[in-house]
């Protein structure tokens, strides 16, 4: 009589993280202080997506020991992050009860052909996308969840805004055209037909859509609200900045109260520094992240 | 005799989660909505409602936000409320192995993902009499467990020997999630309880 895993299960999970901030942490300390702050969940992590940047070399799903304390320190849902493809790393995530899973290129991508069949999981998965095609076709492979992929790491948002305004425009675009277009203009975004026609039957994406990749202040999260995400991913943004705890509640008050801008103007006061920053031009095209995917 | 009230302006806390989908059902039955995010947004609400989300992060907000007192208030007053999975706890005057900030006006005891996590979600068709025979499809999402319930508290339905959906005179709460559900019967039983509390206050 009880069913799980079903779709409504999943989305309706991101429909209860509407509206909120989901951060990147690395270690308990870090999940508590975002809790605090009044995060609507938490990813874990191993590195946040500006020192695996750093780094360089392959990136993988984090140690289970790392996952499994975060997941005890806070009482929010906890996310964890799956190599593209990887279903494997995918199925160890859901073993350990994660409450997402983002299939992610900020990791190394594992499959260069191929998602995860996501629709074969009991636990949900969110996916970036740069485009209304990529977003659709993480749907039909099962997402419940779409984010802008942006550029992670970078604490610089105007990839984040392309994306999402080129997902905008492209769904304005589809719910305007005539029925004897659809198929043509589905075949040329891939996007599979039968979620474009969802698409257009509700106005938008069928699953919630948030921010993600390059969000660094409490502005840059509101001016996500404002182009028409649901909620905002932080990643390096705030356990890279000067004072973490605080940039967290702010930033956590400027998604809720994004439309009142004398309220933002103190939310941003004495913030400390924020993360530095780095221009896109100044990226070597192998190392963007968000050509990862497929 | 009845005499037709005009329907109260329902108010839905719009600080984080569902509220987008409590306003569709609500919309669907001809009420006026009105998203409160400031505590001048309770001005004129004839009656709220709490939606699912996150409840650390919705009274975190609420507190910040100074609106926890003056709710709290209107709550105790008799502003009929209507409070679904977070909307619960929040309404709880006791949370185990919590001090998170709280209405606290249902005499009640609630545990915090009672279920488990999300793997651990699930929907199913249950009776609540109130509705009348139809079984109702309810969707428990990280869903929190009443492990005890006052006197006063009247339990319209059960998940085996947990009470899923109660009320107290002019509070409302359920476990689940009538909002992701196309089901309007559970609405429309708290817009006839304000209609009910509306009519019994002096």
């Amino acid at each position: 009589m009880k069913q799980q895993g079903t779709i409504r299960l999943k989305t309706g999970l991101a429909e209860m993280l509407k509206g909120g901030v989901i951060m990147d942490v690395t270690t308990p300390e870090q999940a508590k202080i975002a809790e605090e702050a009044g995060a609507c969940a938490v990813m874990a992590l191993e590195r946040v997506p500006a020192d695996i940047r750093a780094a360089g070399g392959v990136a993988r799903m984090a140690d289970p020991t790392i996952v499994k304390k975060i997941m005890e320190a806070v009482t929010i849902p906890v996310m964890a992050k799956a190599r593209i493809g990887h279903f494997v790393e995918a199925r160890i995530l859901e073993a350990l009860g994660v409450d997402y899973i983002d299939e992610s290129e900020v990791l190394t991508p594992a499959d260069d052909k191929y998602h995860i069949d996501k629709r074969d999981f009991t636990v949900p998965f969110v996916c970036g996308c740069r485009n209304l095609g990529e977003a659709l076709r993480r749907i039909a492979e099962g997402a419940a969840m779409i984010r802008t992929k942006g550029e992670p790491g970078t604490g610089n948002v105007v990839e984040a805004v392309r994306h999402c305004r080129q997902v905008m425009d492209e769904i304005r675009l589809l719910c305007a055209l005539p029925d004897a277009e659809v198929a043509n203009f589905s075949k040329e975004c891939g996007a599979p037909l039968e979620v474009a026609l969802a698409v257009r039957e509700a106005g938008r994406l069928p699953v919630v859509n948030f921010a993600a990749g390059g969000i660094a202040t409490p502005a840059d999260a509101a001016m996500m609200m404002h182009l028409g995400c649901d909620g905002v991913f932080v990643g390096s943004g705030i356990f890279k900045s000067g004072d973490p705890a605080r940039r967290a509640k702010a930033i956590v008050q400027a998604v809720t109260n994004y439309e009142d801008f004398a309220m933002l103007a103190e939310i941003s006061k004495d913030l400390g520094e924020a993360m530095v920053g780095i221009e896109i031009s100044q990226i070597r095209p192998e190392q963007r992240m968000q050509d990862r995917g497929w | 005799m009845s005499e037709a009230l005009p329907p109260p302006v329902v108010g839905i806390l719009a600080l984080q989660g569902a509220f987008r989908e409590h306003g569709k059902v609500l919309r669907s039955l001809g009420v006026q909505v009105v998203e409160v995010r400031q505590p001048r947004h309770l001005e004129g609400l004839g009656a709220i409602v709490l939606p699912g989300g996150e409840s650390t992060t919705m009274g975190k907000l609420l507190t910040d936000w100074d609106m926890m007192d003056p709710l709290r208030e209107r709550i105790l007053a008799g502003m009929p409320v209507y409070g679904s999975c977070a909307g619960l706890i929040l309404l709880c005057d006791r949370i185990e192995d919590s001090d998170q900030p709280r209405i606290g006006a249902l005499d009640a005891q609630v545990r915090r993902n009672g279920y488990g996590r999300q793997v651990d979600s699930f929907e199913a068709d249950i009776d609540i009499p109130v509705l009348g025979p139809e079984p109702f499809p309810a969707v428990f999402i990280r869903a929190p467990v009443l492990t005890g319930v006052g006197e006063g508290v009247t339990v319209l339905a059960r998940v085996g020997e947990q009470p899923v959906a109660v009320r107290q005179g002019s509070v409302l709460a359920s476990s689940f999630h009538p909002e992701l559900t196309s089901d309007a019967r559970f609405h429309r039983y708290f817009l006839n309880m304000c209609t009910e509390c509306g009519r019994t206050r002096p």
